[in-house]
C-alpha cells in the first residue's frame, strides 16, 4: 500500500491519456475531480491486487456516456458514492475497495475521486490496460465475469439496479438509460472478489501510467527523449513520425468515426501514414504496410513534448510520432479479438501483434 | 463629403496607427512605442496620424481600435474587478468547483465570493434542476456593496441561455445596474470549466474595458474627432463599445488576427501564411478565406485554461532585435531573447553594444539602417552563419504552420520583415506589400462586423440540410443586428462536430458571419 498525493494524479493522468490510445475522454475532469478530492479528504490509498483477500468484494467504478457531457455537466462526487452504496445494499456485503475498469482516459482517474471520498483503497489494476468504447470490452468478461449486478447513478440522486443475462445487455439497456438521466452517469460495475481481480484483471496498469507520467515530466529537466522513454517502459515501437495533412471526421450511430492522414517526415519521408479512429486509434498503415492494429495500443504523441493527443485534438500541421505498443495477452485470444479486435469495429483486417508487424529487432 | 476612418494596433512593442479613406487608401501611417499605461502611446498615435492626414475632421467617421489593455491586466493581475462567480448547475457539477485549476495568485483574487447554486439544463434542454431563485436573491443581498462585477455560468447554457438570464434579472433587480454581470453564453462554447473560466476573467476586466473605452473616445474628442468606436475581437471582426465594456475578454488576441487580415487586404490574397516579423518574434498565421485559422486546442490566458478559439499561431523567437552571440567554438545562437524596444540604443548600427540580426542585414547589404559604417568589420563567416540560422528558424516554422507540402504564397508584414529574403522555402510567392510595417493597423481599420452561434444542435429533428441552413440563417441575423450590412453578409467560418454517444444525432454546429458596417 502506498498513499498518492497530487503530484502523482497529475502523473496518472498524462499516461492515461497515452493509454487512451486517443480516445476515452480528456482525463482532466477526472484529474480536477481527484485533485480537489484530495485537498478535501487527503491523500488515497493504492494497493497491490496482491494484498487484495480473495474473498474481499471489489467493485469498479466508472462513467458512461458521452464525454462532451461530462466536460460541461461535471458529476457532483456523489453519484459514484450513491451506485456504490445501492450496490452493497444489493449485494448485501461491504465494499473493500473499487479501481477502474478502463485505465485509459476520463475513466482512469474518477475511480480515485470516489476512493478518497470514502476512504476506500484503491486497486493497481483495470479491466482493459488501455481505452475502448463498449461495456463488454473488458478482460473481465473475457474470463467469464458479468457486468451486473450493476448500478448507475446520475447527481439529481436517481439509480438503477441492472440485472442482465449477460454484458452485451448490459451495455444496450445502461446506454440508454443514460441518455434519459442526461447523457452521463456513474457506474458501480462488475462487482467481483478479490480471487477474480488477481486472474481477471490487467495489473499494476495504474503505475504504469504514473511511471509514463513522470517520465514525460522529467524529460526536459533531466534532458531525455520522452519517446524513448514511454517506449520502454510499454514495450512499445515507434511507428511513424511526420505531420497531421489531413482528418476526416463523421459520425455513424453515435461515434465519432474517422481517418487521419499523416505526412511522413526524417525517416519517413515519402510515406503516408494512415490511422482509422473510432473514438480511439484502432488501425495504422501506411499504403503498403499494416503497422498495428487493435486491441494493440496506438497513441499519437506531440513529437516535442511527448505529450499524447487526442483524436479530438489531432488538428492539421501537428508534428507528431505514432506509436504502437502490444496489448495485455489477454487480448490477443480467440475471444479477446473476437470482443474488441478488428473485425468488431467492422474493419476487413486480420489481428497481427504489432512486434510481428514491425519487424523484430527494430525497435 | 469624405469618409475617413482610423485603425490602430497596440503590440508589445510598437503601437501602429493609421487613416484611411473610403476607399482604404493609407493617407496617414505612424509607429509609436507601446507605453507602460498603453493609452499614452495610443493617444499619441492617433494625435499623430491626425496631424499628418490633413483631412476634414469632421470626415473622419470611423475609429477602430485593437488593444491589449485586457490581457495586460489578467497577466499582470492589475486593476482587476471585484468579482463574484456565481455557477448554476447543482447538485451536478460539485465534484469540481470553480476557480480550480487556476493559478494560486488569481485564485486569491478573483475566489472572494463563489456560489454553486441548483438548476442548470442538460444537453437536450430538460432542466437538471429547477432554478433556485430564492437562494440567487439572498446571494445579490449578501453580495451588496462587495463586488462590483459578477460572472454568471449555467451548465448548458450554449443549449438553453434561460437561467443564465433569470439570474442575471435577479441581480439587477438587487443590485442595480451599477454591478456588472458576464453570461457565460455570451462568451464561450460547450466546456463548463473553460467557459466559466472564461466568463470570469471577463468579469474581472470590465473597469478596465470601461475607462480603456472612455480614455479612447475622449482622446478623439480631444483632436476633434467625433468618430464612431469599436474595438477588434480575436476573431478579426468589431464589437461596439456598449458591447466591449460587456464583453472586453473577447479583445483578448485581436492583434495576431489584424496582422494576418490587414495583410490579407494589401496584397488581396485570401488563402496564404502571413508571416509578421517584430521585434521579439516572427509570428506565423494562416490565412484561409480571408480570415485567420483558428486553433482548435484550449488555450491559457494568464495560466487559466479557457475555450476561446484563437488564431492558429506558431512564433519562433526571432525578430529585429533579437541577440546574436557567439560561443567559444564558433558556434552562432540567436536568440530568443530580443533588446526588444530598446533596438535603438543597443544595436551596433545605433551605436550600441549588442549584436542583434538588424546588424547582421545591414552588414549582408540588405538594408540600410542606422550607420552602416559600425558593422563593416563584422566577420563575413559569422554575418552567414547568423543569417542562415534565422532563415532556417523561420523555414522551419512555416513548414509547421503548412498544411500540405504543396507551396503556398507567403505575406511578409512587420517592422522586422525586412530581415527576411525574397525566396523562402516551401513559399509559392513571397509579398511584401506596401505599408507592411502598419498591416496590423490595417487590419484593425478594415475590420467587419460579425454574428455567430455556437450551439447543440438535434439534426434528426429538422433534418441535416435544414438545420444547417437555420445556423447560418441565425449567424447572418446575429451579424446585422451586430451593425453588418444586410446585403453584403457572407458566412465566414461554419464547422459542424458529431457528439460521440448522443442519440438524435446531436451535433455541435458552429457558424460565424461577417460584412462590412452598414453605412
Amino acid at each position: 500500500m502506498r498513499l498518492l498525493g497530487k503530484q502523482e494524479i497529475e502523473d496518472i493522468a498524462v499516461g492515461a491519456a497515452l493509454l487512451g490510445t486517443g480516445g476515452g475522454g480528456d482525463p482532466y475532469i477526472g484529474k480536477l475531480m481527484a485533485l480537489q478530492a484530495i485537498e478535501e479528504h487527503g491523500p488515497i490509498k493504492l494497493i497491490d491486487p496482491e494484498e487484495v483477500p480473495d474473498e474481499a468484494v471489489i467493485v469498479p467504478s466508472a462513467m458512461m456516456g458521452a464525454p462532451t457531457v461530462m466536460v460541461e455537466k461535471i458529476p457532483s462526487g456523489e453519484e459514484a458514492i450513491t451506485a456504490f452504496h445501492s450496490l452493497q445494499e444489493y449485494l448485501g456485503e461491504e465494499i473493500y475497495a473499487t479501481m477502474p475498469i478502463e485505465a485509459g482516459g476520463v475513466n482512469s482517474l474518477l475511480p480515485f475521486a470516489l476512493a478518497a471520498r470514502q476512504g476506500l483503497p484503491v486497486i493497481d489494476a483495470d479491466g482493459m490496460g488501455r481505452a475502448f468504447p463498449e461495456l463488454q470490452m473488458v478482460t473481465f468478461y473475457l474470463d467469464g465475469l458479468e457486468a451486473t449486478p450493476m448500478v448507475l447513478s446520475d447527481e439529481k440522486g436517481n439509480s438503477m439496479v441492472l440485472n442482465t443475462i449477460n454484458s452485451v445487455w448490459a451495455e444496450r439497456l445502461a446506454r440508454g438509460a443514460t441518455i434519459e438521466m442526461g447523457g452521463s452517469v456513474m457506474l458501480a460495475i462488475y462487482p467481483m472478489k478479490g480471487k477474480d481481480v488477481k486472474r481477471s484483471a490487467i495489473q499494476k496498469t495504474l503505475s504504469l501510467e504514473e511511471e509514463i507520467g513522470r517520465s514525460i515530466r522529467e524529460a526536459k529537466e533531466k534532458n531525455y527523449d520522452p519517446i524513448d522513454a514511454v517506449l520502454k517502459i510499454t514495450n512499445g515501437y515507434r511507428l511513424f513520425e511526420g505531420k497531421v495533412k489531413d482528418i476526416n471526421r463523421k459520425t455513424e450511430t453515435g461515434f465519432a468515426r474517422g481517418t487521419a492522414t499523416i505526412e511522413g517526415i526524417n525517416d519517413n519521408k515519402n510515406e503516408e501514414l494512415e490511422l482509422n479512429f473510432q473514438n480511439e486509434h484502432l488501425i495504422a498503415k501506411t499504403k503498403d504496410k499494416l503497422l498495428c492494429v487493435t486491441p494493440d495500443l496506438i497513441a499519437v504523441l506531440d513529437a516535442e513534448t511527448g505529450m499524447p493527443i487526442t483524436t479530438e485534438g489531432l488538428r492539421y500541421g501537428a508534428r507528431c510520432i505514432v506509436i504502437g505498443m502490444p496489448c495485455d495477452p489477454k487480448w490477443r485470444t480467440e475471444k479477446g479479438i473476437a470482443t474488441a479486435g478488428p473485425g468488431y469495429f467492422g474493419y476487413d483486417v486480420d489481428f497481427t501483434p504489432v512486434e510481428e508487424l514491425v519487424g523484430k529487432g527494430e525497435k | 463629403m469624405g469618409n475617413y476612418r482610423i485603425g490602430i494596433d497596440v503590440g508589445g512593442t510598437h503601437t501602429d496607427a493609421v487613416i484611411l479613406d473610403d476607399q482604404y487608401n493609407v493617407i496617414s501611417e505612424t509607429k509609436e512605442p507601446t507605453t507602460e499605461d498603453v493609452s499614452t502611446g495610443i493617444y499619441k498615435a492617433v494625435k499623430k496620424i491626425i496631424d499628418a492626414a490633413n483631412v476634414p475632421k469632421e470626415e473622419i467617421k470611423y475609429a477602430m481600435l485593437g488593444t491589449t489593455h485586457c490581457t495586460n491586466a489578467i497577466v499582470e493581475r492589475k486593476r482587476l474587478n471585484k468579482v463574484a462567480v456565481i455557477r448554476i448547475g447543482a447538485p451536478a457539477t460539485l465534484g469540481i468547483k470553480p476557480l480550480v485549476g487556476v493559478p494560486n495568485d488569481l485564485r486569491e483574487i478573483l475566489g472572494k465570493y463563489v456560489y454553486i447554486v441548483r438548476g442548470g439544463n442538460e444537453f437536450d434542454g430538460r432542466e437538471i434542476a429547477e432554478l433556485d431563485k430564492k437562494r440567487l436573491s439572498e446571494i445579490a443581498n449578501e453580495l451588496k456593496g462587495k463586488v462590483d462585477s459578477i460572472a454568471i455560468t449555467s451548465v448548458f447554457s450554449p443549449v438553453s441561455t434561460d437561467h443564465e438570464h433569470e439570474a442575471q434579472k435577479i441581480f439587477q433587480e438587487v443590485l442595480g445596474d451599477e454591478v456588472a454581470i458576464s453570461l457565460s453564453s455570451e462568451i464561450g462554447s460547450v466546456g463548463l470549466l473553460e467557459r466559466e473560466n472564461a466568463t470570469i476573467l471577463n468579469a474581472a476586466v470590465v473597469n478596465v474595458a470601461r475607462s480603456t473605452a472612455n480614455g479612447f473616445v475622449n482622446a478623439l474628442k480631444e483632436e476633434g474627432v467625433n468618430a464612431k468606436v469599436f474595438f477588434g475581437q480575436n476573431d478579426g471582426t468589431l464589437m461596439s463599445v456598449e458591447y466591449t465594456v460587456k464583453y472586453p475578454i473577447l479583445t483578448i488576441a485581436c492583434g495576431p488576427t489584424n496582422s494576418i487580415r490587414g495583410a490579407s487586404y494589401l496584397t488581396n490574397q485570401s488563402n496564404a501564411l502571413v508571416v509578421d516579423v517584430g521585434g521579439t518574434t516572427t509570428d506565423i498565421g494562416v490565412l484561409v478565406n480571408s480570415f485567420p485559422r483558428q486553433s482548435s486546442l484550449a488555450v491559457e490566458i494568464g495560466g487559466v485554461r479557457t475555450n476561446f478559439r484563437m488564431p492558429d499561431i506558431t512564433s519562433v523567437g526571432i525578430g529585429g532585435g533579437t541577440i546574436v552571440r557567439v560561443k567559444e567554438d564558433g558556434t552562432v545562437t540567436l536568440g530568443p531573447d530580443s533588446v526588444g524596444y530598446r533596438l535603438q540604443q543597443e544595436a551596433y548600427v545605433f551605436g550600441g553594444n549588442t549584436l542583434t540580426t538588424t546588424d547582421i542585414i545591414v552588414a549582408k547589404g540588405m538594408a540600410e539602417i542606422g550607420d552602416v559604417t559600425k558593422v563593416v568589420e563584422l566577420d563575413k563567416d559569422l554575418v552567414e552563419k547568423a543569417y542562415h540560422i534565422l532563415v532556417e528558424k523561420v523555414e522551419e516554422a512555416i513548414d509547421r504552420m503548412k498544411t500540405s507540402a504543396e507551396p503556398i504564397p507567403v505575406i511578409l508584414v512587420g517592422g522586422g520583415s525586412v530581415l527576411l529574403p525574397e525566396k523562402l522555402k516551401g513559399a509559392s510567392i513571397v509579398h511584401r506589400p506596401d505599408h507592411f510595417g502598419v498591416a496590423n493597423a490595417i487590419g484593425s481599420a478594415i475590420s467587419q462586423v460579425s454574428g455567430q452561434v455556437e450551439r447543440v444542435f438535434a439534426l434528426d429533428e429538422l433534418g441535416r440540410t435544414e438545420t444547417l441552413e437555420l445556423a447560418k440563417q441565425m449567424a447572418k441575423e446575429e451579424a446585422v443586428v451586430a451593425g453588418a450590412d444586410a446585403n453584403k453578409v457572407e458566412i465566414v467560418d461554419f464547422e459542424d462536430v458529431p457528439l460521440a454517444y448522443l442519440p438524435g444525432n446531436a451535433t455541435r454546429i458552429r457558424a460565424k458571419a461577417a460584412g462590412p458596417l452598414a453605412e
